[in-house]
């Protein structure tokens, strides 16, 4: 791949993502959210993962985020007004946030096979849903049904923490 | 030339931000944010390895995007339960601050 | 069998004892009966175990730990633990016979004869014991039945007070007396005494150690026979019933003290200055109770200082290395001073209680047979000749002069005391005017008390001649008798009887008025206050440490502390969530760092 897709597409996903954490709106944090999935998938495009990418966009830029922008115009949620802030506490938070980073440098640096590229694949990777596909329903059948029960337990747990009063 | 390395390290400050977003922010919506960008990280960080582990077959080791399919709908669930749940509290509380939600005398 | 009857002297008045607190508790008659019976089979055994003189009985052990401590219980029948033997179960048998008439209308008789049963059973222990700790378990037995027989009227304050000084005071020598056994044990290995006594003599290199075991053990006598310091029970144990004050504290418990010096003479004469400790406090406390019994208008109470007066030349005897002497002095001081003791107490009884002299006179007419056998006893404490206090107090005099001037020329004047204060209660009690109504009405007692009286008159008398008291015991037998000792001795006799006739003759009240003798030097004070203030000092500090170390710093800081550090704790959970994510991720830092990076 090349550095000229990788570099911007990942600049995108950091800037996009620290504009979340940033932002005072909501609504402004949930697009940046949204412009930030979209620099992942063009990522994992790079990767060769296109099933992963498209499930990315699809899922999440799509329904996740929908979900969240839907909840915050339910809710009506507002700017945050400033309020008094912690300094002490966020120069805490600030300090483990960076400490873990510089671990996370640290012991990237120490793996050996982060230095090397990545080796060729003799095999074109297009085809990549059929496989994927393929190792799902052979290696992973019973996580993949369970999966499908959670979501259904899922789906009924939502219906029921929105009822107004439980009976 | 693009390491593995460099896709980690992207994946590393991804996680970092969405970490320092949870502990700094106060809206709960935005701390719920923060989660799905500490999970996308990790994703990345499976799909690198994915592909970096290539198969005498010659295709990348898609096992760890398998992981990442069910990560992502475990996410999906994940984040409607939560939604589901702050709204719940939205109506208790009438509030959406962190701090506010907490009834604990001390 | 030949073996048997030295266990039944002791084991008769314990089987009487045990039978009457039992069973025969309401039949008063029938547990006189039985006292009497047991303190007579007693004497009976004594003097056939004396006749035969048997010198060995069956021998049970008791404790045998190893080889490190052998405590049996068995008798030593050596020729001064026959006499006494024969002794103590003699006078106590008079003494049970006068109780009869003495206690004759008393509630609590059965209890008394009890008690008195255990206490015959006591001393008799103390004499045959061979080892000290049985010594010493008869020795405490002892003191508790004094305490007993002293609290007889116990519903009277008076008697209650007395009977618990005694035990205390007494207490506190024992305690010395024991730690003095603990030392010789510890030294030797043996509490046996005939096991002691030869390895005594491998020790004489440690001379500060001899001394301070037979100081120690000198304790328990200075508690024991009312030396000074601790003399101050002895009279207010008058409280007690009359015969009482004739057996215990007159003739046998106080005696017990000086048995027990000559018992372990071997131990004490091993150590000089033990010895001069002895001899001097034994002068002191003679000099001291001399000069007390002066000023006394109690009878009972002039017959305790003589007492402790008397018991004060013997201990100044073994002071002074003359076991012989000694034991002469107690055997006839025995008999005088328990006849001396019945004579008051048939006076007291035929004045219906009233003890104070100055309110008595001209008994001689009235209680001619009291008055006969109390003039005997008085002539004989004085040491006139030829009754028997003249010949055992001039053995000891004329040892004072040969060992110890000072001692001898103290000794001499207690001597002129005691002659003063006796003849002082003879003219005051016996000649005279009647000085009440009660006296004018006295009359004789009746044959069960006058007759042990007058048994006692005679032993007073005869004690002394070497005929009679050489089949009892080694006679002291000075080499150069000096031939002036007697002679100033009987100087000091008439010097002092003369005095006191002079001043005390046709008085109605004392002339002489001496506020220290009267007060008795201010020792009760004395120890009264010395232990206000010790109880004040541990009580302020009790309660210093009750309140700071304790309270405040024990209970408060261990409570104070405890909520401390849980109010620092709490904030760990305060139910802010991002605290919580705050812990967790310093968490996760911290073990990467010790996985990773360590």
């Amino acid at each position: 791949m090349s550095p000229f897709l990788f570099w911007p597409f990942a600049l995108l996903t950091l800037i996009f993502g620290a504009a979340v954490v940033i932002n005072r709106n909501p609504v402004a944090s949930a697009l940046s959210l949204v412009v930030s999935f979209l620099g992942l998938s063009a990522l994992f495009m790079s990767l060769d993962a296109f099933f992963v990418g498209i499930i990315q966009v699809l899922v999440y830029a799509g329904a996740v985020m929908v979900l969240f922008l839907f909840i915050i115009m339910l809710l009506n949620l507002r700017a945050e007004v400033g309020r008094r802030i912690n300094w002490l506490a966020s120069a805490g938070g600030i300090a483990v946030a960076i400490a873990l980073l510089v671990q996370i440098f640290l012991v990237i640096d120490r793996f050996q096979p982060a230095a090397k590229a990545f080796p060729l694949l003799s095999r074109s990777p297009i085809d990549d849903v059929r496989n994927i596909g393929a190792l799902l329903f052979s290696n992973y059948n019973l996580p993949f049904q369970i999966v499908g029960v959670l979501v259904l337990v899922a789906t009924i747990g939502v219906v029921l923490l929105s009822k107004r009063e439980l009976r | 030339m693009i390491t593995l390395g460099d896709y980690l390290i992207v994946s590393g400050i991804l996680f970092s931000i969405g970490f320092a977003g949870v502990m700094l922010r106060r809206n709960l919506i935005v701390i719920l944010m923060s989660l799905e960008l500490m999970l996308n990280a990790a994703n990345l960080s499976l799909v690198a390895f994915s592909r970096f582990r290539v198969d005498p077959s010659g295709l990348p080791n898609y096992n760890a995007q398998v992981f990442v399919f069910f990560v992502i709908t475990v996410a999906a669930a994940e984040v409607a339960v939560g939604l589901a749940i702050l709204v719940a509290l939205f109506r208790a509380r009438e509030t959406t601050d962190v701090k506010d939600i907490s009834r604990l005398k001390f | 069998m030949n073996s048997i009857v030295p266990w039944l002297i002791l084991l008769a008045p314990l089987l009487s004892a045990v039978v009457i607190t039992l069973f025969t508790r309401r039949w008063k008659q029938l547990s006189s009966a039985i006292s009497i019976a047991a303190v007579l089979v007693s004497f009976v055994c004594s003097c056939l175990v004396f006749a035969r003189e048997t010198t060995a009985a069956n021998q049970f052990t008791w404790i045998n730990i190893g080889g490190t401590l052998n405590v049996p219980l068995a008798l030593t029948l050596d020729h001064l633990s026959r006499m006494m033997a024969v002794l103590v179960s003699g006078i106590g048998a008079l003494i049970h016979i006068y109780s009869l008439g003495y206690m004759r209308d008393d509630e609590g008789k059965s209890r008394y004869f009890a008690a008195l049963s255990l206490f015959m059973f006591a001393m008799l222990g103390i004499v045959l014991a061979n080892n000290f700790v049985m010594l010493f378990m008869f020795w405490e037995l002892v003191g508790f039945t004094s305490y007993v027989l002293i609290g007889h009227w116990f519903y009277r304050n008076a008697a209650a007070d007395a009977a618990k000084k005694a035990f205390i005071t007494t207490r506190i020598g024992d305690f010395g007396f024991m730690i003095g056994i603990l030392t010789i044990w510890m030294a030797t290995g043996s509490v046996i005494f005939s096991e002691i006594a030869p390895r005594i003599s491998t020790l004489t290199s440690h001379s500060t150690f001899l001394t301070a075991a037979a100081l120690l053990i000198f304790c328990g006598a200075v508690g024991k026979s009312a030396q000074f310091p601790l003399h101050v029970w002895l009279p207010d144990a008058m409280e007690g019933p009359t015969p009482i004050s004739a057996l215990i504290h007159a003739a046998t418990m106080v005696a017990a003290g000086v048995y027990m010096l000559v018992r372990v003479a071997f131990i004490v004469q091993a150590s000089q200055t033990a010895l001069l400790v002895v001899a001097w406090v034994g002068t002191i406390t003679a000099a001291m109770a001399g000069l007390i019994a002066t000023q006394q208008d109690d009878i009972k109470r002039i017959l305790a200082y003589s007492t402790i007066s008397q018991l004060g030349y013997m201990m100044m005897a073994v002071g002074l290395a003359s076991n012989d002497a000694a034991m002469f002095h107690l055997f006839t001081h025995a008999f005088f001073k328990a006849l001396l003791f019945l004579g008051g107490g048939s006076v007291i009884v035929a004045l219906h209680h009233e003890q104070n002299i100055w309110k008595m006179g001209g008994l001689s007419r009235k209680l001619p047979i009291t008055f006969a056998t109390f003039a005997v006893g008085a002539l004989a404490l004085i040491g006139c000749p030829p009754f028997s206090g003249f010949f055992s107090k001039d053995a000891i005099l004329a040892l004072a002069y040969k060992h110890n001037p000072a001692i001898f020329a103290i000794a001499l004047f207690t001597a002129f005391l005691t002659a003063f204060y006796v003849v002082r209660m003879l003219v005051i009690v016996f000649v005279g005017k009647p000085r009440s109504e009660i006296a004018r009405e006295g009359r004789e007692s009746p044959p069960v008390m006058t007759v042990p009286l007058i048994v006692l008159a005679l032993l007073a008398t005869l004690g002394g001649f070497a005929f009679f008291a050489r089949n009892f015991l080694p006679l002291p037998i000075e080499k150069e008798v000096a031939s002036f000792v007697p002679v100033f001795a009987i100087l000091a006799l008439i010097f002092g009887a003369a005095l006191a006739i002079a001043l005390y003759r046709n008085r109605a009240s004392d002339p002489i008025d001496v506020e220290l003798l009267r007060h008795k030097f201010y020792f009760d004070e004395l120890y009264s206050w010395l232990i206000r203030w010790t109880q004040e000092l541990l009580a302020r500090i009790s309660a210093f440490v009750d309140r700071w170390i304790i309270d405040a710093a024990a209970v408060g800081g261990s409570s104070r502390g405890t909520w401390g550090i849980g109010a620092l704790l709490r904030l760990i959970q305060v139910g802010n969530l991002q605290a919580y994510v705050f812990l967790f991720g310093l968490g996760v830092v911290a073990i990467i760092y010790f996985a990773v990076f360590r």
